[in-house]
């Protein structure tokens, strides 16, 4: 068995993932540091109102969680992975202000540390795996809250907001390729949002089983960032 | 003394690590475009290297190399994540304390 698993791993590595410097124009990166930084500031006086002492291992624990999963690519397609943002999974447990202080950090770290993703381009890798994502699942999983009466009702919802949130980073992405002349729009957005589909499914699967797990061994974490609406959860 | 229920959410993330080494090694969405679309070569490498890849570097094993990073990784994460909580969390209770706080 310690075998299998050795051998297993030999032949693999984990691949750079994120936006590396050189993808965006320095235009495109330094308006997209600008907005992110707008962002981060709100999100960190919102936060601020908003913690209490319960959220505050929280906040850590999915930090390490999403740290710890983006690290793991699944196969999506022939010769292509994908790997799992998190950003809807934070949102709807912590609500939009922790989220994006979490998906922030994961983001910021991997650049700084482990020289995944770019540092001039890093106010664009926030906003398409942070800002963007956390507040499209934020607000599909909003839209749809009034029709949520069962934690099956709950669980699609909050993989449908996971699948929309990996699609609109790739299409900020897609747009910020386009802006900076790395490749038109009308050939990056068919591949971008077509393997971001793909992707996007392993967040909604991803998301969804997160999601039973707290249900089922923590409920009271599940309305910790008050967003899950609370019927459900009786 | 109530169950500390953020010390397994830290272990299942720490568990999680050693799946990574298990991870697909084709390239992602956005680098899979990159080469199909052919503007890979645009990007930069960065200019230094700490633990570039999610390798430890010196380490000749590379799963152990990958897992250490991972569990560097993720201890890093929810101590520096949950301390900054802590802190914003503190400081507006310190804010409230003394009525009302600036701006």
């Amino acid at each position: 068995m310690t075998r299998i698993y050795w051998n297993l791993f030999r032949a693999t590595g984990i691949r750079p993932l994120h936006a590396p410097d050189g993808f965006f124009s320095i235009a495109v990166s330094s308006v997209s540091w600008g907005v992110a930084a707008i962002f981060i500031f709100a999100a960190l006086r919102v936060a601020g109102r908003q913690l209490n002492e319960r959220m505050v291992p929280a906040l850590g624990v999915f930090a390490a969680f999403i740290f710890a999963a983006q690290m793991f690519n699944f196969p999506v397609a022939a010769g292509t992975s994908g790997h799992l943002v998190g950003a809807a999974l934070a949102a709807i447990v912590l609500g939009p202000a922790a989220a994006l202080i979490v998906m922030v950090a994961v983001v910021s770290f991997q650049a700084v540390m482990f020289q995944d993703g770019g540092l001039v381009v890093m106010g664009a890798n926030m906003l398409n795996m942070a800002v963007i994502p956390v507040f499209v699942a934020y607000g599909v999983f909003r839209a749809g809250r009034p029709f949520v009466r069962s934690h099956g009702s709950l669980i699609g919802l909050a993989g449908a907001a996971a699948w929309l949130s990996v699609e609109a980073g790739a299409l900020a992405a897609t747009v910020q390729l386009s802006l900076s002349g790395t490749s038109p729009f009308s050939v990056a957005a068919p591949a971008m949002l077509g393997v971001h589909a793909l992707i996007g499914i392993g967040e909604g699967l991803i998301t969804a089983a997160a999601l039973t797990v707290v249900y089922n061994s923590r409920r009271e974490l599940f309305r910790i960032g008050r967003v899950v609406p609370e019927a459900v959860v009786k | 003394m109530k169950f500390r229920w953020w010390i397994a959410g830290y272990l299942v993330a720490m568990a999680l690590v050693l799946i990574a080494p298990l991870a697909s090694p084709d390239p992602d969405g956005l680098e899979r475009v990159a080469e199909d679309k052919g503007f890979i070569e645009e990007g930069d490498d960065a200019p230094y290297s700490i633990i570039a890849d999610y390798v430890f570097p010196g380490i000749e094993n590379e799963t152990l190399a990958t897992i250490l990073a991972g569990w560097i990784g993720v201890t890093v994460m929810m101590v520096v994540v949950a301390g900054s909580a802590y802190l914003i969390h503190r400081r507006n209770g310190r804010e409230a304390a003394t009525g009302q706080a600036s701006g």
